[in-house]
Parts: C-alpha cells; sequence; structure tokens
C-alpha cells in the first residue's frame, strides 16, 4: 500500500500531461497511416506491405521538393500527388494481375514491392537521414519545455486529411463508389461501378496519404530509408486492434496505442515502450479477435 | 507397378543428389565450400516454412523469431557449459524454439489468411524487441559470439569441426528432415493439413479439430526452423539479433516463392537461387549493388506469372 501511495505522490502530472500531447499527435499520424492502410484492405483484402515505403518515399519526395522550391506545404501537397500516382501505377502493375488469386499472393507480392522501394531508396539517397525543416518554428511554454506549435499543426492536419477522406467516402461520387465496392463488389460491379478502377484509386488514395503523413513526420525525425518499417508495424497493429477494414476503430485504436505508449515511456525507455503495443495486441487476440473498437459481431 | 518405377526414380534421383553433395566439399574451394553449407541451412529454414505455406495454406512471416530462438538457444548452452556442447545445444536451440513457437502458434492460429500473416510477424518483432534491448543478457546489438563445439557424442567420441565435416553434419541434419517432414506430410496428420489448405471450412465440418492442427503445424515448423537457427549458430559461431529481425522471415518466404511451395526441396532450391544471384550480382556490379532491386522484380513476376515456383511442375511427383 505504501510504495502505491509514495507512486501517487511522485506522480509526474506535468511529464504525464506532456506525454499526452505527445501521444496524441504521434496517435494522428498514426491514424492517418493506418486509415490509408485500412482503406486498402477493406475495399479489396488486400495488405499492403509496401504502405510503410509509400510513407517513405513521400517524405523522400518531400525532401527533393522542399529543396526545390522551398516550400513545406507545396512539398506535401506534390509528395501526395507523386506517391498517390505512383501507387496507382504500382496496383496495376503488381495487384491487378493478381485479382481473383489467393489473397496471400497480394501479400507476397506487396512485400516485394516494399524489398524494391526500400533497397531503391538506399541506393538512391545513401544511409545518411535528411532532413525537412519545419514550416513553423515557433514554440510555446508547457511546464519546462519549449512545445514546438509544429507537433499540435501535425495533428491538426492530420485530423484535416482524414476528415476529408470521411467526407469524400460519405458525400463525394466516386466516395460512394468505394464504399458500395466495400460492401459488395459483385453488385457493384453489377450496378456498373468499374471495379478494378476503384480498387486502383483506392490504392492511389492511400499511397497518397501515406505519402503526406511522411511529409508531415518528416521534420521531427531525420528521413531515412528504414523509417518506413517502424511505421508500417505499427500501423498493422493498429489496423488488427481497432478491426480490420474499419476506419473509425483504426483511427481510435491508433490514438489509444500512442498513448499507451507515451505514458509507458515515462518509466520505461522508448524502445521497450513498443512491448506496450504487443501487449495490447496479444490482448486482443486473445479476448475479441475481431477487434477492441468494432460493435460485437451477432 | 508405376508406383514401384516412381519410386525407384525417386530414390536414385535422391542418392545421386546426396552423393553430390558428400562430395563436393572435396572439391570445391573454401568460399564455395561455405557458400553450400549455408544454402543447406538457410534452405532448411526455408522448408520449415513450406510446412506453413505450401502444405497448410498459412504464409508465416514470423519464422526469424524461430530461428532466431534457436540460434540463442544455442548460444546460451555454448555460453555456459565449459567445453562446449553440441548435443546440449541442440537440445537448448530446440527448446527455445518450441517454446516460442508454442506461444505463438496459440495466438495466430486464432485468425486466419493475412491476419495470420500479419500477427506472426508483430510477434516476431516482439522478441526482436526483447533481444535487441535485454543487453546484459542476449548482448543487445552486437549479440554473442562463441566458441564452436566439437562434433559428436560428449564421453564417447568427439573430433573438432573442420570445414568438411561441418559440411556432412549440417548436410546429415538437413537431409534427415527432408526424409522426416516428408514422412509426416504423407502420414495422416500431413493430410489433414493439405486439406485444410484445400477447404478449411469443409475439413472442420468433418470433424477435423483444425485450430489443433494448425497449432502443431506451426509448432512442427518453428522446430525445423529453430534447428537450422542451431546449425547457423554452431557454424558461425555467433547469435545477432540481426537474425531475429522479420527481413529474414521475408527471406524466407522468398526462397519458397522462388523454388515452388508445397515441395519440400523446392524451398532448397529456392534458396540456392536467391544467393547465387545475390552473390552474382554482387561480383558483377560490387558490393555496394543493391542486389534486392533485379531479386524483388523477379520475385514480384514469378508471383503473377509461375506462381508454382521453379519446381512446381514436379510437385505432384514430389509429393507422390
Amino acid at each position: 500500500m505504501a510504495s502505491a501511495l509514495a507512486f501517487f505522490q511522485n506522480f509526474p502530472i506535468e511529464l504525464f500531461i506532456i506525454q499526452t500531447l505527445n501521444g496524441i499527435v504521434t496517435g494522428m499520424i498514426l491514424a492517418l497511416i493506418a486509415s490509408g492502410l485500412t482503406l486498402i484492405f477493406g475495399i479489396m483484402d488486400v495488405v499492403n506491405f509496401a504502405h510503410g515505403e509509400l510513407f517513405m518515399l513521400g517524405a523522400y519526395v518531400g525532401v527533393l521538393v522542399l529543396s526545390f522550391t522551398g516550400s513545406f506545404w507545396l512539398a506535401l501537397i506534390l509528395a501526395s500527388l507523386i506517391i498517390g500516382v505512383f501507387g496507382a501505377a504500382m496496383q496495376v502493375a503488381t495487384l491487378r494481375p493478381l485479382i481473383g488469386r489467393d489473397p496471400l499472393t497480394t501479400i507476397l507480392a506487396t512485400f516485394g514491392m516494399s524489398l524494391i522501394l526500400q533497397n531503391y531508396a538506399l541506393w538512391q539517397f545513401g544511409p545518411v537521414a535528411r532532413k525537412i525543416n519545419e514550416p513553423y518554428t515557433g514554440s510555446f511554454h508547457l511546464f519546462y519545455l519549449e512545445y514546438p506549435w509544429y507537433r499540435l499543426m501535425i495533428a491538426g492536419l492530420s485530423a484535416t486529411i482524414i476528415g476529408g477522406l470521411w467526407a469524400f467516402l460519405k458525400f463525394g461520387k466516386y466516395g460512394i463508389w468505394i464504399r458500395a465496392t466495400t460492401q459488395d463488389r459483385v453488385m457493384a460491379q453489377a450496378m456498373g461501378i468499374p471495379v478494378p478502377w476503384v480498387y486502383t484509386a483506392a490504392f492511389g488514395i492511400g499511397a497518397a496519404m501515406a505519402a503526406a503523413s511522411g511529409v508531415l513526420f518528416g521534420p521531427l525525425v531525420g528521413v531515412n530509408h528504414t523509417m518506413g518499417l517502424d511505421w508500417v508495424l505499427k500501423a498493422f497493429i493498429v489496423v488488427v486492434v481497432g478491426g480490420m477494414g474499419n476506419l473509425g476503430g483504426s483511427i481510435a485504436a491508433a490514438i489509444f496505442i500512442s498513448l499507451l505508449e507515451a505514458y509507458a515511456s515515462i518509466w520505461v525507455s522508448p524502445a521497450q515502450a513498443v512491448i506496450v503495443s504487443f501487449v495490447v495486441l496479444i490482448l486482443t487476440l486473445l479476448f475479441r479477435p475481431t477487434g477492441l473498437f468494432v460493435p460485437t459481431p451477432k | 507397378m508405376m508406383i514401384k518405377r516412381h519410386k525407384l526414380i525417386y530414390w536414385t534421383g535422391f542418392s545421386v543428389v546426396m552423393a553430390l553433395l558428400i562430395v563436393a566439399p572435396l572439391v570445391l574451394p573454401t568460399f564455395w565450400q561455405k557458400f553450400l553449407t549455408e544454402i543447406l541451412i538457410w534452405g532448411l529454414l526455408a522448408m520449415s516454412s513450406d510446412i506453413l505455406i505450401g502444405y497448410t495454406g498459412m504464409v508465416s512471416f514470423g519464422h526469424s523469431a524461430f530461428f532466431g530462438l534457436g540460434m540463442y538457444g544455442a548460444a546460451a548452452a555454448l555460453l555456459m557449459v565449459a567445453p562446449p556442447n553440441l548435443v546440449l545445444a541442440l537440445a537448448f536451440g530446440l527448446v527455445a524454439a518450441a517454446a516460442v513457437s508454442a506461444f505463438v502458434a496459440y495466438f495466430s492460429t486464432r485468425l486466419r489468411d493475412i491476419y495470420f500473416a500479419i500477427t506472426t510477424l508483430i510477434f516476431s518483432q516482439i522478441f526482436y524487441v526483447i533481444i535487441f534491448t535485454w543487453t546484459e543478457v542476449t548482448g543487445g546489438e552486437n549479440g554473442l559470439s562463441f566458441r564452436r563445439p566439437a562434433l559428436g557424442i560428449p564421453g564417447l567420441w568427439t573430433t573438432p569441426f573442420t570445414a568438411e565435416t561441418m559440411h556432412w553434419f549440417v548436410l546429415a541434419v538437413v537431409a534427415g528432415s527432408y526424409l522426416i517432414l516428408r514422412r509426416i506430410m504423407h502420414s495422416p496428420f500431413g493430410m489433414v493439413l493439405q486439406s485444410i489448405r484445400e477447404n478449411e471450412p469443409r475439413t472442420r465440418a468433418i470433424g477435423y479439430p483444425v485450430e489443433r492442427y494448425k497449432i502443431v503445424a506451426v509448432m512442427l515448423s518453428g522446430l525445423f526452423a529453430g534447428l537450422a537457427g542451431v546449425l547457423y549458430a554452431v557454424q558461425n559461431r555467433f547469435a545477432a539479433p540481426d537474425f531475429v529481425f522479420f527481413i529474414v522471415s521475408g527471406d524466407a518466404v522468398i526462397f519458397n516463392v522462388l523454388g515452388g511451395i508445397g515441395t519440400l526441396v523446392g524451398p532448397i532450391v529456392g534458396a540456392a537461387t536467391f544467393l547465387l544471384l545475390r552473390e552474382g550480382l554482387g561480383r558483377l556490379f560490387g558490393d555496394q549493388f543493391p542486389y534486392l532491386i533485379p531479386l524483388g522484380f523477379l520475385f514480384i513476376v514469378m508471383i503473377i506469372f509461375l506462381p508454382q515456383g521453379l519446381l512446381g511442375f514436379a510437385r505432384r511427383w514430389l509429393n507422390r
């Protein structure tokens, strides 16, 4: 009992609030990556192994555009567009021939893509991390820290992009096509929706979102060829915990897991804090394999 | 009559390949000697994952965990007991791999298809993080290095490993594993696994406890992956966290797809193809050449146009 009391007396409340903020910021980036992943999964049952590499390539395109034009916002938009088109092309080249085959072959194909892209980035840009400068360097006082405004901007921008996706899926004509295909692809085809092109477009949108999160996240750490790996693993955990193919669930799970990791890293090193998300995954698999944030299946 | 002839051709082919592999270290230069031994070890890893990919229809991206735990188990035995003891290393490695694969199997077989692939991947990363951060025990990033044990049964007869005896030892283990796995895949148990691959709901409807079969399949697969890990540790005298990283699992999957899933020997052929191509590309274009770019393209082209792999044409024949 005494130790529990001591724990609460020594509870680092300021650090706790800072970590809450950090957790929400990384959670929003993670949500942006995971919502692209889950969109692609929901519509065509494809787990995109190359998603982390699209995130990483987006950051690199951002670096290049930034060095040519000097504008962060232009870098963000161009990187999303270029990687979006690239993702669509990748889908046409590698995944379209596999439609109708065992879904496991699509994992293998995207895994092959991720190998190619990661090694291409290493070959082209070298192992040294590149830097993206923050578009806005102001900061505010948070207890004993200077907390950069940019981090909050990331959270806001991610929320805006996800909100835009949601609105597009809800109200846009093509968004409705995507939802129809997700629900029943045979019926959608019968209604005259060009299902293969809807697949391509959804893949492009997912890729563009990954690229956007890459550029947004770039200023926090350096851009290097392995950055996709950590994030895609986290995004996989999020997608499983949130319920595969469930957009809202993925976002909730992303923030939930990031907050837990942020709190855990108050007491243990960040490398070990990752284990918390693994534990969440194991518990989810054990008690609710359909996902934490989905309604109980009847 | 047909079956008899098939058996004759099969065993003749098997003996010829074995004879070539036995003679190989005597005629090959040192570099290629070691290269061949490594192909056999990676082939064993790929063969173990073929039980899941080719026979049960589950793609595992977590074999690096089993391989790595086999390595670290062997390392533990070799570091704690002096003088290093081969039998203990094998026992420790296999127990470690079996424990980990039981854990992974229990959780990951709750999910199917893609979910299984992802959860095995994440589980292997759990072990990677644990091994990478637990520096006091595992040596962290640097890994562990140790002395190589002597070949033989301690107390009765031992002889230090030379490059040749190492190769023969690995060859014996790999060939033995192949025969055991082939036998298992022909047994009623193996038939149930194949029926899970073909039609899981129907297998369940007939009354087979599919989950239990899958758990045993993952454990069996993990055990042989661990065996490969022990062999690698003994050959190279170190254990490193890099081998627990999921890239190794990815390599095992690539070996399978290149060589032909569901054939058991295909993965070894795949490993040989992959490693030879890597070596060849490295020699042609220099060490810095990103060999995984052309190999990745080859991999994707194989998936689209030749999903059965190099030995796919012989799949039925090899499994008869």
